[in-house]
C-alpha cells in the first residue's frame, strides 16, 4: 500500500500558494535570525535549524485544524511557529526568559504550547512517537474526530520505539499521521549506512499502514499528500504514513563540522530550495508579482524584528521558582 | 471481610473503572489472560477490551502511549509485568513522564498510574527478581508508592489516579497471596505519609513493601528478647515522609533500614544519609542497613534466601544496634 504522490499540480489557488510561500519564509527568516543570535551568544544550548526543510512543516501544518495535535522533534522551531506559537515566545524561550513558551525551561529543543496543542519538542530520537500514539488513543476512546500529526526524522526509523508505535497505531487503528522527514542523514550517518531497507514508506507499509512518499522540497506536493492522508485519518481510516523526502541545507547543529557530506551535494540540493522553487513557479505562472514578493518579505521581516524585540525585552524566571512544576500544585494527600 | 492482596488490588481497579470513564487498564496479558499475576482476572469480561486493553510486548510503546493518553485527557493505569521489564520503557518514564510538566513550564500534566511487580523470593532468577523501585525514587517528577498491606493495596490506586502527576506503584510479588481482614467500607488512602505498623521504643526498623511482613516477624522475635522495636512502613519512597522517619528515630534513638534493593546507591543509603544529616545527635548507634547481597538474584532456593533480607539478619542487625549503647 505504498505510492508516490504526484508533484504539486500548480493549479492550487494562487492566494493559497502565496500563503504557503509566506509560511515557509517565516520559518526561514526566523531560523536565520536564530543562527545570528547563536553566533552572537545571545542564545545557547544545542541549536538545530530546519533551513531547507520548510516545505514539510508548511505543507503538513496547513492541513491540520485547531483541535488536532502536533508532536515534533528537537528541530521544531518551524513546526511550533506554523502551529501558531508566536515567534516572540519561541525566541524568548531560546533566550531562556520567562516570557518564552516554556518559561525558559525547555530551550530550542523543548518547545511546548498547550494553547495550540503542540506537544514538543522531544529531543530523544523516536521518543515522541509513542506519545503521539497515546494522544490518538485518547481521541479514539473519547470519540473525538481529531488527528495527531507526529514529525520525526529518518534516523528515528532505527529506534525500537518507531516499530512499537507503528505496530500499536495500526493494531488499534488510531488517528495518527506519521510524518517522516527524510533528510538523508541521522546527524552524520547517511541512511544507507544505517538501514537495511532504505525505502521508509515501504517499511511503514509492512505494518499495514497506508504509506506514501512525497517530494519534501515541493510544498504543494507535501500539502496534497498530507491533505489526502489527514482526510483519510479523520474519516476513521486509521494511521497514515508520509515519507517526505527533503534535505537540510545547514549542518545538523551549530557544533557540526559537517565532514560526512560533500559541499557539491549540498549545493545540488540548494538548487531545489523550496522557497525559491515556489516563488519562481508562481512568478512564471503570473501568480506572484515582484510587489507581492516584496510584501511577503516585509511582513516576515517585521514579524521577526518584533519577535527579537519581544525576546530582548524578556526577563528571567525568579530562581525561587526553580522547583515549581516538578509536581503539580494540586497534588492529593 | 476476608480478602487477599491480589483481590484488594483488583477491587481497587474495578472501583476506579466504575468511578471514572476516563480510566482504563493497559498492559501485557491484562485482558484475555486475566493478568500475569491474576490481578485483573474477570475485568476483561466485565469491562470489555476497550478498557481492559491487551498490549503487544512493547514496553516503550505502551508506556509512551499511556503518557500520551494521559496528556490527551484519559486516566490510564498501565501495568508492566515486572520492574525488570520496565527498563525497556525507561526513556518514556524518565525523559517524558517525569519531565514534561517541568520542561513545559507547568503546561502539561501527566496523570498516569503505572503498576508493576517487584522483588524476589519466588525462585524466578535474576531477570524477574530485582527491586529497582529505589532507582525510580531517584527521579524528580515521579511519585513512588509501595503498598505493603491490604488497606494500601485497596486504597492507594484511586488516590494515585487523582494525582495530576505520574505515579508508579510497586507490588511485591510475594504479597499477592497474603490474606487477611479488610473493612467492608475500605477505600482510598493517603499517598503521602509513612505509617507506624508496630509502635516501639528501643529501635526503629524502617522498611516498605515486601519486606514489611519479614520485619514484623523480626520485631516479634526481638520482643521475645525484650527489645521493643518500632516498625515504620515508608509506604511512599518519593517524596519521603521525613517527619515520620525523623520522628521515629527521635523516639527510639536507633535505626535499621531494611531494603530488598542492593545496598550501594540504594533507597536505604538515602534514608541513612537523611537520618545522619538531620538526627545525628538523636542517635545512640550508627544507622544499620539490611539489604540484598550485591549479586544478580540467583535461582536456587538456598542461594536466593542467602541473598535476601531475612528475619534472622534483621534481628542480628537490631541486636547489634541496641548492643552499641552510647
Amino acid at each position: 500500500m505504498t505510492g508516490t504522490s504526484s508533484r504539486g499540480t500548480g493549479s492550487a489557488e494562487s492566494g493559497h500558494a502565496r500563503h504557503l510561500l509566506h509560511q515557509m519564509l517565516r520559518v526561514r527568516r526566523l531560523e536565520e535570525q536564530c543562527v545570528e543570535l547563536y553566533s552572537a551568544a545571545k542564545i545557547r544550548g544545542f541549536l538545530h535549524v530546519y533551513i531547507g526543510e520548510e516545505a514539510v512543516a508548511a505543507g503538513v501544518m496547513s492541513t491540520l485544524g485547531p483541535d488536532d495535535a502536533v508532536v515534533a522533534t528537537y528541530r521544531e522551531h518551524g513546526h511550533a511557529l506554523l502551529r501558531g506559537v508566536p515567534a516572540g515566545a519561541i525566541l524568548a524561550e531560546m533566550y531562556g526568559y520567562v516570557e518564552g513558551c516554556c518559561r525558559g525551561r525547555g530551550g530550542s529543543m523543548h518547545l511546548f504550547d498547550a494553547a495550540t496543542r503542540f506537544y514538543g519538542g522531544n529531543a530523544i530520537v523516536a521518543g515522541g512517537l509513542p506519545l503521539a500514539v497515546g494522544l490518538a488513543l485518547a481521541d479514539k476512546m473519547s470519540g473525538r474526530s481529531r488527528v495527531t500529526a507526529c514529525f520525526f526524522g529518518e534516523g528515528a526509523v532505527a529506534e525500537g520505539a518507531f516499530h512499537e508505535s507503528l505496530n500499536l497505531a495500526a493494531l488499534w487503528q488510531l488517528p495518527v499521521l506519521f510524518c517522516c522527514e527524510n533528510n538523508l542523514y541521522a546527524m552524520g550517518t547517511a541512511l544507507a549506512r544505517s538501514e537495511s531497507q532504505t525505502d521508509i514508506a515501504l517499511k511503514a507499509a509492512g505494518y499495514e499502514i497506508a504509506s506514501w512518499s512525497a517530494d519534501g522540497m515541493d510544498v504543494l506536493a507535501v500539502e496534497e499528500a498530507a491533505r489526502r492522508a489527514v482526510d483519510a485519518v479523520r474519516a476513521g481510516g486509521g494511521p497514515h504514513f508520509l515519507e517526505l523526502r527533503t534535505y537540510r541545507f545547514r549542518a545538523h547543529s551549530m557544533f557540526d563540522p559537517e565532514r560526512y557530506r560533500e559541499k557539491t551535494e549540498v549545493s545540488r540540493w540548494m538548487e531545489r530550495d523550496p522557497i525559491n522553487s515556489l516563488r519562481n513557479a508562481l512568478e512564471a505562472a503570473g501568480q506572484l508579482t515582484e510587489k507581492d514578493w516584496k510584501s511577503i518579505q516585509q511582513d516576515v521581516e517585521a514579524e521577526v524584528k518584533a519577535a527579537v524585540e519581544f525576546a530582548e525585552a524578556g526577563t528571567l524566571e525568579p530562581v525561587e521558582d526553580l522547583t515549581r512544576f516538578v509536581y503539580s500544585e494540586r497534588s492529593p494527600q | 471481610m476476608k480478602t487477599t492482596y491480589r483481590e484488594a488490588m483488583r477491587a481497587a481497579i474495578r472501583d476506579a473503572l466504575q468511578r471514572d470513564e476516563r480510566v482504563f487498564l493497559m498492559g501485557e496479558d491484562v485482558g484475555a489472560y486475566g493478568g500475569c499475576f491474576a490481578v485483573s482476572l474477570g475485568l476483561f469480561e466485565e469491562f470489555g477490551p476497550e478498557r481492559i486493553r491487551d498490549t503487544p510486548l512493547s514496553e516503550s510503546g505502551f508506556v509512551g502511549a499511556g503518557i500520551g493518553a494521559a496528556l490527551g485527557g484519559m486516566r490510564p493505569i498501565v501495568e508492566i509485568m515486572t520492574v525488570n521489564f520496565s527498563l525497556l520503557a525507561l526513556d518514556q518514564l524518565v525523559n517524558n513522564a517525569a519531565t514534561l510538566l517541568h520542561m513545559s513550564g507547568g503546561q502539561f500534566n501527566v496523570p498516569l498510574v503505572i503498576r508493576m511487580t517487584t522483588g524476589a523470593g519466588r525462585q524466578l532468577g535474576a531477570q524477574h527478581s530485582h527491586s529497582l523501585e529505589g532507582w525510580y525514587a531517584h527521579i524528580p517528577g515521579l511519585r513512588i508508592l509501595t503498598p505493603a498491606t491490604l488497606e494500601d493495596a485497596r486504597g492507594m490506586l484511586w488516590t494515585a489516579l487523582e494525582d495530576p502527576d505520574p505515579v508508579l506503584i510497586f507490588e511485591h510479588g510475594t504479597l499477592y497471596n497474603v490474606a487477611g481482614d479488610l473493612a467492608d467500607d475500605a477505600g482510598p488512602v493517603d499517598i503521602s505519609t509513612a505509617a507506624v505498623r508496630r509502635p516501639g521504643k528501643d529501635i526503629s526498623l524502617i522498611t516498605y513493601g515486601g519486606t514489611l511482613p519479614v520485619v514484623l516477624d523480626a520485631a516479634a522475635r526481638l520482643a521475645a528478647d525484650g527489645i521493643d522495636a518500632e516498625v515504620l512502613d515508608l509506604r511512599v519512597l518519593r517524596p519521603l515522609d521525613d517527619a515520620a522517619i525523623l520522628g521515629s528515630v527521635a523516639k527510639t534513638h536507633r535505626a535499621v533500614v531494611v531494603d530488598e534493593g542492593w545496598r550501594s546507591g540504594s533507597i536505604s543509603a538515602e534514608l541513612s544519609a537523611r537520618i545522619t544529616e538531620s538526627a545525628f545527635f538523636d542517635l545512640d548507634a550508627p544507622v544499620g542497613r539490611v539489604c540484598s547481597a550485591e549479586v544478580p538474584l540467583p535461582y536456587a532456593k538456598h542461594q536466593e534466601l542467602a541473598a535476601l533480607p531475612t528475619a534472622e539478619r534483621i534481628v542480628a542487625a537490631a541486636r547489634e544496634a541496641v548492643g552499641a549503647r552510647g
